[in-house]
């Protein structure tokens, strides 16, 4: 494998991805992405100077809208997905000690 | 005709004419779904007691002359990454185990403007992020052809539900081959339309720049209409356009005289299995036979499109998937220590592992010091992609080629290697990067039985050359038969292929 995965890189995009790992998870997760990364590479072999990156396939444009409410008040009804509410808000853990 | 083996058209002929009843065509689905979904495992969720109350509704406003179009009082499977206002929408992903939508997709709405009747949610690979249906949370759906094989993905469970008439018509979504794929593997007919054509509002987000939905159907002309009815323009997608020619259905004539067709050599090489490429040139000489000009030409880079997906999709998906934090709903944690630890532990608890992979390739990708290298990287390569098959479409009217390299896997075969799986998508992805729209149709079978699916790829908004192409196709072949279909069914492509083998359709290509 060309790509060899570090424990700092896995726990970085551990970070970056918000997710925890378990150690098997985290061998894993190195391996699979060395390997995925190997085959990725095989891009390199096109050479793209001077092409324009293309994050959409038409010319499209910011499209804007009119700072206009067209919905009504769904509270209550958001909140009932919500896994904490109170007093009609989103209920989260204390961020700061 | 027993009920659930009409198409959604000839069903709706029947509920006009008051020959049956919305009331009695749901009961056939739901009678369908009881007797067939323990062994398929077509849908996540159906709410019989909501199914019934639609089925009066829908009734009242035929009669009443309010619904008079051709999916009025028409049952149909909605996949599960589509929201559904009151109704689970779990994305087949134990994050969203609890999440009832409060509002609903624009193309459900679409549907339901024209009068069909929503009976559940599909089964899909998690997040969409699968080719075989078996990343769900919740089970693996069956391939109504062979229960021991997968239906495709990662719209199986609509697929499957066509092919198995538990319901006459599907919605899907398509980012790298999830509507063709499927409808390949279960016999039936699915269309990825152009970037834009439909409403992504409500659908719950992939790979943002490649996903679309769209129609999977028992044949072509349901496919016509269904599109017709969920393409729309709406300002709550940003990447919505605005069209004027989505009168799909006019474009069902049998017709491909001095059509051109163009089909790829890089299509045809080394991984593609010898039976499929076989029914694949057959349906080209099929069409040629009809008066199509069909030939050979080198497309180009198709070995670099699955790594410049994977790379493109895994980003989008990355970023997209941040929005499960255990807050706003979804699954939360139990046990945690503050914020942070409530967001890793709800993600890593919540998420599968399939899913957990893409999350975990797209942050690496977009990460400083990677960015260029493969972000920036599978972006321009996407850029040489479009224009390869610009440069095609400006010679071809349609490519046609195969949709996957065989036919449906085995249960339990895929998911061990991805890399191999990934390489299933080989002919579908460049479809998504180029945002073009594709049609996948059933060609023929295999030894075994199972269904071989062929594509027709066109221009951005030729829809309807595609769908003329794939009419007289259709015709041409003759009926291609359900799984559990009559004698007669399995037996007309037998027939046919007995002429073929009697040389009535000329040379192959």
């Amino acid at each position: 494998m060309a790509n060899k995965i570090s424990d700092e890189t896995i726990e970085y995009v551990g970070i970056l991805a918000k997710l925890e790992l378990s150690g098997e998870e985290k061998e894993a997760a190195k391996a699979d992405m060395g390997r995925m990364l190997d085959y990725i590479d095989k891009l390199g072999e096109l050479d793209t100077d001077g092409v324009e990156p293309m994050s959409h396939v038409f010319a499209v444009q910011n499209v804007f809208r009119e700072d206009v409410v067209t919905n009504g008040d769904m509270r209550a009804d958001i909140l009932k997905n919500a896994p904490g509410e109170k007093d009609g808000m989103f209920m989260a853990p204390r961020t700061f000690e | 005709m027993e009920l659930w083996k009409m198409t959604a058209l000839e069903l709706s002929g029947r509920i006009r004419a008051k020959e049956v009843s919305v009331a009695e065509a749901a009961q056939a689905m739901l009678d369908r779904i009881e007797e067939k979904d323990g062994l398929y495992h077509c849908y996540v969720t159906v709410d019989k007691e909501s199914v019934r109350k639609q089925a009066e509704e829908i009734q009242k406003r035929i009669d009443s002359g309010e619904f008079a179009g051709v999916l009025a009082g028409v049952p149909v499977a909605v996949k599960d990454n589509m929201c559904t206002e009151g109704v689970l929408t779990t994305c087949s992903s134990k994050i969203l185990g609890n999440f009832v939508p409060v509002y609903s997709a624009e193309a459900v709405r679409n549907l339901e403007r024209a009068g069909a009747l929503v009976l559940g949610k599909t089964n899909m690979d998690e997040f969409a992020m699968g080719s075989t249906t078996e990343t769900s949370a919740y089970g693996v759906t069956r391939n109504p052809w062979d229960t021991g094989r997968v239906p495709g993905g990662s719209s199986g469970g609509s697929a499957a539900a066509v092919a198995a008439g538990e319901c006459f018509a599907a919605l899907g979504s398509d980012t790298g081959g999830s509507i063709r794929q499927p409808a390949a593997f279960c016999g039936v007919v699915g269309m990825k339309p152009t970037y834009g054509t439909v409403s992504r509002y409500g659908l719950i987000a992939y790979g943002s720049s490649l996903d679309q939905i769209g129609p999977i159907c028992k044949d072509v002309s349901d496919c016509a209409a269904l599109l017709e009815a969920i393409a729309s323009y709406d300002a709550k997608d940003s990447t919505s356009v605005r069209r004027q020619d989505t009168d799909f259905t006019s474009a069902l004539k049998e017709d491909v005289r001095g059509m051109k067709i163009g089909v790829p050599r890089d299509y045809f090489g080394g991984g593609l299995d010898g039976e499929v490429k076989e029914a694949v040139q057959k349906a080209a000489g099929l069409l040629r036979e009809r008066g199509a000009a069909v030939e050979e030409f080198d497309l180009s880079l198709v070995e670099y499109a699955i790594p410049a997906y994977y790379t493109i999709a895994a980003a989008e998906a990355s970023s997209n998937l941040e929005r499960f934090d255990g807050i706003k709903y979804g699954f939360r944690a139990e046990n945690y220590t503050g914020l942070h630890d409530m967001y890793k532990k709800s993600r890593s608890e919540g998420f599968g592992a399939e899913v957990k992979r893409r999350i975990m390739l797209g942050s690496f990708v977009l990460s400083s010091g990677y960015y260029d290298a493969y972000y920036l990287k599978a972006l321009k390569v996407k850029a040489l992609i479009k224009k390869a098959f610009d440069e095609a479409l400006s010679k071809y009217d349609i490519i046609l080629g195969p949709v996957a390299p065989s036919t449906a896997p085995e249960l339990g075969g895929s998911l061990a290697d991805p890399i191999k799986m990934y390489l299933g998508d080989i002919y579908t992805v460049s479809v998504n990067l180029a945002g073009l729209p594709a049609i996948s149709l059933p060609c023929g079978k295999d030894s075994g039985g199972m269904p071989i699916g062929l594509q027709l790829i066109g221009g951005c908004f030729k829809e309807k050359v595609l769908l003329q192409a794939a009419y007289t196709y259709e015709k041409a072949r003759g009926e291609f038969g359900l799984p559990e279909g009559s004698g007669k069914d399995a037996g007309s492509i037998a027939d046919r292929e007995e002429a073929e083998e009697a040389g009535r359709y000329g040379e192959a290509i």
